[in-house]
């Protein structure tokens, strides 16, 4: 792989960028890979890139029904935090922002981490409490985060109206190494890596079925003929209960659209990213100049990446009253992404009923964050058996009430 | 030079001259201008810079579609960034400056990147940048922020003074479009008695027809459509909207619409934008089509412009780009402008048509006109800096070389049209390519479809693909019938109309002018004109692997400007198609989402802004709150009092008196909020024994039950006292926040599982005000107003209650408490409640009534070691947790959440269980503060035994008391555990941790000898 760097350009500049080669390859699918993941949104392709990378497995396909990236990795509005409540979480997220601050470097793409800090805002008493809970849980977790008063809240965000009439901001809970990348450049950056430790990236490709011999996974269907594995990782995001019924078991996931919005680019106003969970919306600028808004999912299960426009108006009527200067700017794209929400809020990474086969999902309205921890952990998973960072994110702990619930601390997370 | 020609300008009146300035200049308009049409008029080329190389732009369209003329409107209050000249209709005093350049729009620092656009190849920044770490966030990324970014942010300081509206209609057929096609159909619904809702966004009726010298029954287009809006407006079922865009086109039939009511007239108290939520059974998109520009070198620079809106300004507004203007083309419309602008008295030095041939009816009359017209040929580049000086010619098949040089001071460009597909793809339906128009229409087999599987969107006219006129009113006639049919309304059958056009040859399809320029010229090729994306930058995405056509707009940024590609993506993806050698339709589109151009927030939002925001719930005595200065807390909708602070006092001083006032004499506590919840019917009992975990079908008419309630996963939800009223008859109290959330999930269990039990649900929270008379006092205050309930302890003892009068009111009297103390809550009719407040207040003057607010609330229950829902409940923990196994029957077969407190990890004995904790220091522990544990865990965190769930400043004991969670919390009675703090102890110290003694819950009161009196 030719590396990537200023030099780089300036000297295709000469030959007028005629020289740059593919940034993945296009190959036809080989008959077995030791490894195939299905799905090559963030999460898949990371599990791959670490597989190779942490655990020296290399014969591995990412197998993408349509392009890499396109699911819900390249639909989210890229905030990146790791202030979460219960243990978990915060362990695995927390890996997964300091895998970001490094990950440019890491895969020689920029991915344009950029740790502006998240603040989550406290509207009522009882945000305020469920707040200092968190930061007390952050101080032990070795997550770096603060409550802020109001006054400061404003300094990080002249924009912000403090004393709406409805709910005045009481504070903030601060994580100043919180921030934003760019979504796209995630799956690129973890593709190109992939391709080149010799991984192969099968786009255009839908996986249609799970073929097992004795409970145990030895291959797959897909819609360019049957290709033979030795283990199988499902990371489907939204589609995760079509796939697992198609390796025979079923899944606590319902799926339903996630939408967000940008307004027409603007001169910086706004370098921090805002939350307000008690009015439900929340809100960034992009390096573009647009403003990035989005809230909560619909409340109906739904396949289509189209999402109603009542929430949306929620959404923005929320972020109206937190930010009024938006008022006068335009909404310019809106779209949705269908997410995979389980029943505590929480991702599931654990083996499954059927041997050698791993799921990754659940990630629901908050797993871009978690890409470079995920992947980690399931590659770790899938290579071992065993993993720290999943193991409280098995399968199991629906049977058992195990349950790591986030809606505690936030209500709307992403 | 661009002008203002002598005359015409069909749409503007010359007798009514506009001021308005930009950059702040005065400029003088015509009534009827648009800003763009008013700025050409004025001389005025250069309208904007484009965002990543901040070349000068000018205006290139004359619609919703214009990419560059984007501008600050407004001042101050109304200032409003990246309004389109093109749609800005201008008024007396519009002030308007361009935007994204420093210092000025002639001279503009960030053109530098217009020097180097070779080392800014598209997703340079995803190569570059990597190294030094930090740089990325200090150094270029601020750069790359300050430099992007188009429009001027408002102020902050300022409000938005304008209102928007929003309103609802239920229609048969939303028509998007007041061209031909959409009035032709209008005119067929409107037959038919069809409510139809006629949807345009411009402030004209008429669409292109009038401008493209279109002829209908033997009349100029202008006069038929004249006469059909006088038609439709003498209809009935007809709604005639202007300036009102179709945004967007949704599931089961619903549209948006945005009108734009007053931002031509903006006036005090007219609100300026309405947005319209319709739900249609059909939508017909007569939308038109969209003309494409052609990729040429130099085809950016300022006076190069569609020739479409070419026509427009010159007809439309007596406007034009320039003195002499080349056509150059691949199709037979664009002569339609050499025509125009010979006859306003304009030099068309020549036409330079790429196809090989040029020979229809309009080619002839262009040329009998004396004007060149040179076939085979492209531009090869346009010379000029901040304009058009000359046009280079050269072969369309060659490389470039240039033949010949045409002065000229401006350049209208065609490259075929685009039918204008949104609508029908919004809700998925399909587009099929068109090879012999090169365009994609809408695919009649795959329409959107609706509830019943069957299509619902038609589009008719020019946007099915229908573009020539004749064609068009055709096209819109047979589409509008096909829907009318599907309605099951009659048809009319009326005859086509004649429509007399020039016959049009054949298009050729040119994608890269001349088809084998080199990489240096494919460099100068713009495709989108705003984000500076050119043929060569999707070249580089295709030869990279960035080969799906969403991979390309993502890494080029082609079509995410704020035209979204309505003028690019067509280009965009033939240049792709050629770079992968596939088909344009194996290569596909993007996808097509709403809104059609962007709309504002403003309008999204509606009225629903400041106090109208969310609905503010009061009380019957939230006046008095508000008069006696109590400090407020949002909870749910409501807003209720936290403490009644009095002058000098601290909102720490107030609670701490209200508490001390309630203990010793007599509390009045406004508990209205509280949820209140009728359940009724021959099975409520059995009802509420499914919801609670206790038994609640035993409990006796007259007296009172505590209970709790789990959500399936066996967690606790809610708590409160059910009081039966009779036989049949239940009344449940919910928390404050629950009451709403409580009734429906009644409603779901009821609708959904047990939809044959006969139980009626109704909240009546706000039927009543209800007030908490609490403290030793409370009997004597009581008494003293009067009561005919007798309110002793032996006739009203702990956990009854009664109905009658008490003070001449009609009250239930619970007697209920969550304080500890004697207490009695009253519930009067909402009407009665300020009264029976005020008379409370007056007569408990000689006892010290205090009204209190929620935090002594709050203070006292914890005190008394009450659990509060949200405190000692997260949606993680269980009554077990809460030692309140006494309020789960054992002898239930079944409630909610039973199954679920029997798997593993609920029965666990290691969770941590409900304690009182007392600091060694008597201070109080920090909210959410974690019980410390030895070591770490696998993922390197530190271990944890417990933690704080509620922590208050007792006054009553003088101490700091906190209730928490715990591991063998009960068993570990007068242990002393360290709790986490986030406060270092010094700087840079290690945060400080404090310790507590693991206590009973109950810190005051043990025995309920105060509450049972
Ligand atoms: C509007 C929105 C906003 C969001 N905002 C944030 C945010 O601010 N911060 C945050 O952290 N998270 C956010 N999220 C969530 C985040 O986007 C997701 O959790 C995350 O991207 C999921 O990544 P993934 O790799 O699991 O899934 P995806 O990216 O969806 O990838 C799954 C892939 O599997 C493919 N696939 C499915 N079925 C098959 C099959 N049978 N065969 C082959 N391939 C298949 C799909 O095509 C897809 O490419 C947001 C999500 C949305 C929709």
């Amino acid at each position: 792989m030719r590396r990537y760097s200023a030099f780089a350009i300036a000297r295709q500049a000469f030959r007028h960028h005629e020289g740059w080669e593919r940034a993945w390859r296009s190959p036809e699918p080989k008959a077995r890979y030791d490894v195939v993941i299905v799905g090559a949104g963030g999460h898949g392709l990371a599990t791959a890139y670490y597989l190779g990378k942490n655990h020296g497995i290399r014969n591995v396909a990412v197998i993408e029904k349509g392009w890499l990236g396109g699911g819900n990795t390249g639909r989210n509005t890229t905030i990146i935090r790791s202030n979460y409540l219960q243990d978990p979480s915060a362990a695995i997220y927390e890996k997964a922002r300091s895998l970001y601050e490094t990950l440019s470097q890491d895969l020689n793409y920029n991915v344009m981490f950029s740790p502006r800090g998240v603040m989550m805002l406290a509207q009522t008493e009882h945000e305020i409490r469920g707040y200092q809970r968190t930061a007390h849980a952050n101080a032990l977790q070795g997550v770096a985060t603060e409550f802020i008063s109001p006054r400061r809240v404003k300094e990080l965000c002249p924009i912000i109206n403090l004393d709406g009439p409805r709910y005045p901001v009481l504070g903030a809970l601060w994580q100043p190494r919180g921030g934003t990348a760019r979504h796209d450049a995630v799956a690129w950056g973890y593709a190109r890596a992939c391709s080149d430790i010799g991984m192969d990236i099968i786009q255009q490709t839908e996986v249609t079925g799970v073929q097992r011999e004795g409970g145990q996974v030895v291959g797959i269907d897909t819609t360019r003929g049957p290709i033979a594995c030795g283990k199988l990782g499902i990371v489907v995001a939204g589609h995760s209960g079509v796939m697992a019924e198609r390796a025979g078991f079923r899944l606590p996931i319902e799926s339903v659209a996630l939408q967000a919005l940008v307004s027409e680019p603007i001169k910086p106003v706004m370098d921090v990213v805002v939350m307000a969970n008690t009015v439900h919306g929340y809100m960034s600028q992009s390096d573009k100049g647009e403003m990035v808004i989005g809230g909560g999912a619909d409340g109906y299960n739904n396949y289509t990446q189209r999402g109603s426009f009542h929430h949306v108006e929620e959404t923005v009527r929320a972020l109206i009253e937190t930010f009024p200067i938006i008022s006068r700017l335009k909404m310019l794209r809106w779209w949705g992404g269908i997410v995979d929400m389980t029943g505590d809020r929480s991702p599931i990474i654990s083996k499954t009923p059927v041997e050698g086969v791993f799921v990754n999902c659940g990630w629901g309205t908050g797993g871009f964050k978690a890409i470079p921890g995920s992947g980690w952990a399931m590659a770790e998973l899938m290579a071992k058996g065993h993993s720290p960072l999943a193991d409280a994110f098995s399968l199991d702990r629906f049977r058992e009430g195990r349950f790591i619930d986030e809606s505690v601390a936030a209500g709307v997370a992403h | 030079m661009s002008l203002r020609l002598p005359k015409g300008g069909r749409l503007i009146d010359r007798d009514k001259r506009v001021v308005f300035s930009f950059n702040g200049k005065r400029l003088t308009g015509f009534a009827g201008d648009t800003l763009a049409s008013a700025l050409m008029g004025s001389g005025q080329r250069i309208m904007g810079r484009s965002f990543k190389y901040h070349r000068p732009r000018g205006v290139v369209a004359s619609g919703v579609e214009e990419p560059n003329a984007l501008v600050n409107l407004g001042k101050g209050k109304t200032h409003e960034p990246n309004q389109r000249a093109t749609t800005t209709e201008i008024f007396q005093g519009l002030q308007a400056t361009s935007q994204n350049h420093w210092p000025s729009l002639s001279w503009d620092i960030g053109e530098v990147n217009a020097l180097i656009p070779r080392f800014l190849p598209a997703g340079f920044y995803y190569k570059t940048f990597i190294h030094p770490r930090p740089f990325w966030k200090h150094v270029f990324e601020p750069f790359i922020r300050q430099s992007a970014g188009l429009g001027k942010a408002p102020d902050p300081k300022l409000q938005d003074p304008d209102r928007y509206e929003q309103f609802y209609a239920h229609t048969d057929l939303v028509i998007a479009g007041g061209g031909i096609a959409g009035l032709q159909a209008a005119l067929e619904a409107g037959r038919s008695g069809a409510q139809v809702i006629l949807c345009e966004q411009s402030a004209h009726w008429g669409g292109r027809a009038p401008v493209d010298g279109v002829e209908i029954e033997g009349q100029p287009a202008e006069v038929w459509i004249k006469n059909a809006v006088d038609t439709l407006e003498k209809m009935e079922n007809i709604h005639l909207r202007l300036r009102c865009m179709v945004a967007g086109v949704y599931d089961h039939g619903y549209v948006l619409a945005y009108e734009r009511v007053s931002d031509h007239a903006p006036q005090d108290d007219v609100v300026r934008h309405r947005l319209w939520r319709i739900r249609s059974r059909h939508v017909i998109a007569a939308t038109g089509a969209l003309e494409r520009p052609l990729s040429f070198a130099g085809n950016d620079k300022p006076g190069v412009m569609l020739a479409s809106a070419v026509r427009d300004h010159v007809v439309n507004y007596g406007s034009a780009p320039g003195e002499r203007v080349v056509i150059v083309t691949n199709n037979d419309d664009a002569y339609r402008t050499a025509l125009v602008l010979a006859e306003a008295g304009l030099t068309v030095p020549c036409v330079v048509d790429a196809r090989a041939r040029a020979e229809g009816a309009l080619p002839k009359a262009v040329r009998a006109r004396g004007i060149r017209v040179l076939a085979g040929m492209g531009i090869s580049n346009i010379k000029g800096l901040r304009g058009v000086v000359a046009a280079q010619l050269c072969r369309q098949d060659g490389a470039g070389e240039v033949i010949e040089d045409v002065i000229c001071d401006a350049v209208a460009m065609s490259g075929g049209w685009s039918p204008v597909v949104h609508l029908w793809s919004h809700c998925g339906g399909k587009l099929l390519w068109e090879k012999e128009n090169s365009f994609f229409r809408p695919d009649p087999d795959k329409p959107p479809t609706d509830q019943n599987g069957e299509g619902f969107v038609i589009c008719a006219g020019a946007a099915n693909g229908a573009l020539h006129a004749g064609q068009t009113l055709e096209d819109a006639l047979n589409s509008t019938r096909k829907s009318l049919q599907d309605l099951n309304m009659p048809v009319s059958d009326q005859a086509f109309l004649k429509v007399s056009v020039p016959e049009e040859e054949k298009l050729e399809p040119v994608w890269i002018m001349p088809a084998k320029a080199g990489p240096k010229k494919r460099a100068k090729m713009w495709l989108d004109f705003q984000n500076d994306v050119k043929v060569s930058d999707v070249q580089l995405a295709a030869r990279e692997g960035y080969e799906s056509v969403e991979h390309t707009k993502r890494y080029t940024t082609l079509g995410m400007a704020t035209d979204q590609g309505k003028l690019s993506n067509i280009n965009g993806l033939a240049v792709l198609a050629g770079a992968l050698g596939a088909e344009i339709p194996q290569v596909g589109t993007t996808t097509f989402r709403p809104p059609y151009a962007p709309i504002s927030m403003g309008a999204i939002a509606g009225e629903a802004r400041g106090a109208l925001f969310q609905p503010l719930r009061r009380t019957p005595i939230q006046g008095w709150h508000e008069d006696n200065g109590a400090h407020f807390e949002p909870v749910g909708y409501w807003r209720r009092p936290y403490c009644f602070p009095r002058k000098g006092e601290s909102h720490r001083d107030a609670v701490n008196r209200e508490i001390l006032a309630v203990r010793n004499g007599v509390g009045l506590l406004d508990a209205s909020t509280l949820g209140k919840i009728i359940v009724k019917g021959p099975d409520a009992g059995r009802f509420l024994d499914m919801l609670y975990t206790n038994v609640m079908s035993s409990l006796k008419p007259g007296k009172c039950r505590y209970g709790l309630m789990c959500s399936e996963n066996g967690f606790l939800m809610d708590d409160g006292v059910v009081a039966r009223l009779d036989e049949e008859t239940f009344l449940v109290h919910t928390t404050t926040g629950g009451a709403d959330r409580i009734h429906a999930h009644m409603e779901d269990w009821l609708q959904c599982e047990w939809w044959d039990w006969k139980v009626y649900t109704a909240n009546v929270t706000e039927a009543f005000a209800q007030i908490a008379v609490v403290g030793p006092k409370a009997r004597a205050l009581l008494n003293k107003i009067g009561a005919d309930i007798d309110l002793s302890k032996e006739a009203l003892p702990f956990m009854g209650w009664a109905e009658g009068r008490i003070g001449g009111f009609d009250a239930r009297v619970f007697r209920i408490s969550f304080s500890g103390e004697l207490s009695f809550e009253i519930a009067v009719p909402a009407s009665q409640g300020r009264a029976f407040w005020d008379k409370l207040l007056e007569a408990g003057a000689e006892f010290g009534a205090t009204p209190y607010g929620t935090e002594a609330l709050h203070v006292m229950r914890a005190e008394k070691g009450f659990i509060m829902i949200g405190d000692e409940t997260d949606g993680t923990v269980i009554p077990q947790d809460l030692g309140l196994d006494w309020a789960i029957s054992k002898k239930k077969d079944d409630y909610l959440g039973k199954r679920a407190q029997e798997r593993s990890h609920m029965a666990d004995p290691e969770r941590w269980k409900l304690v009182g904790l007392e600091t060694l220091d008597g201070s109080v522990l920090p909210d959410g503060s974690y019980a410390l544990d030895e070591g770490v865990n696998e993922n390197g965190q530190g271990n944890t035994q417990g933690r704080v769930t509620s922590t208050y400043f007792s006054p009553t004991l003088g101490r700091g008391i906190a209730m928490g969670l715990v591991r063998h919390g009960p068993d570990r009675m007068g242990e002393v555990i360290a709790f986490n703090t986030t406060k270092p102890a010094a700087k840079g110290a290690a945060p400080k941790t404090i310790k507590a003694r693991i206590v009973s819950p109950v810190f005051y009161d043990p025995e309920g000898e105060k509450q049972n009196v």
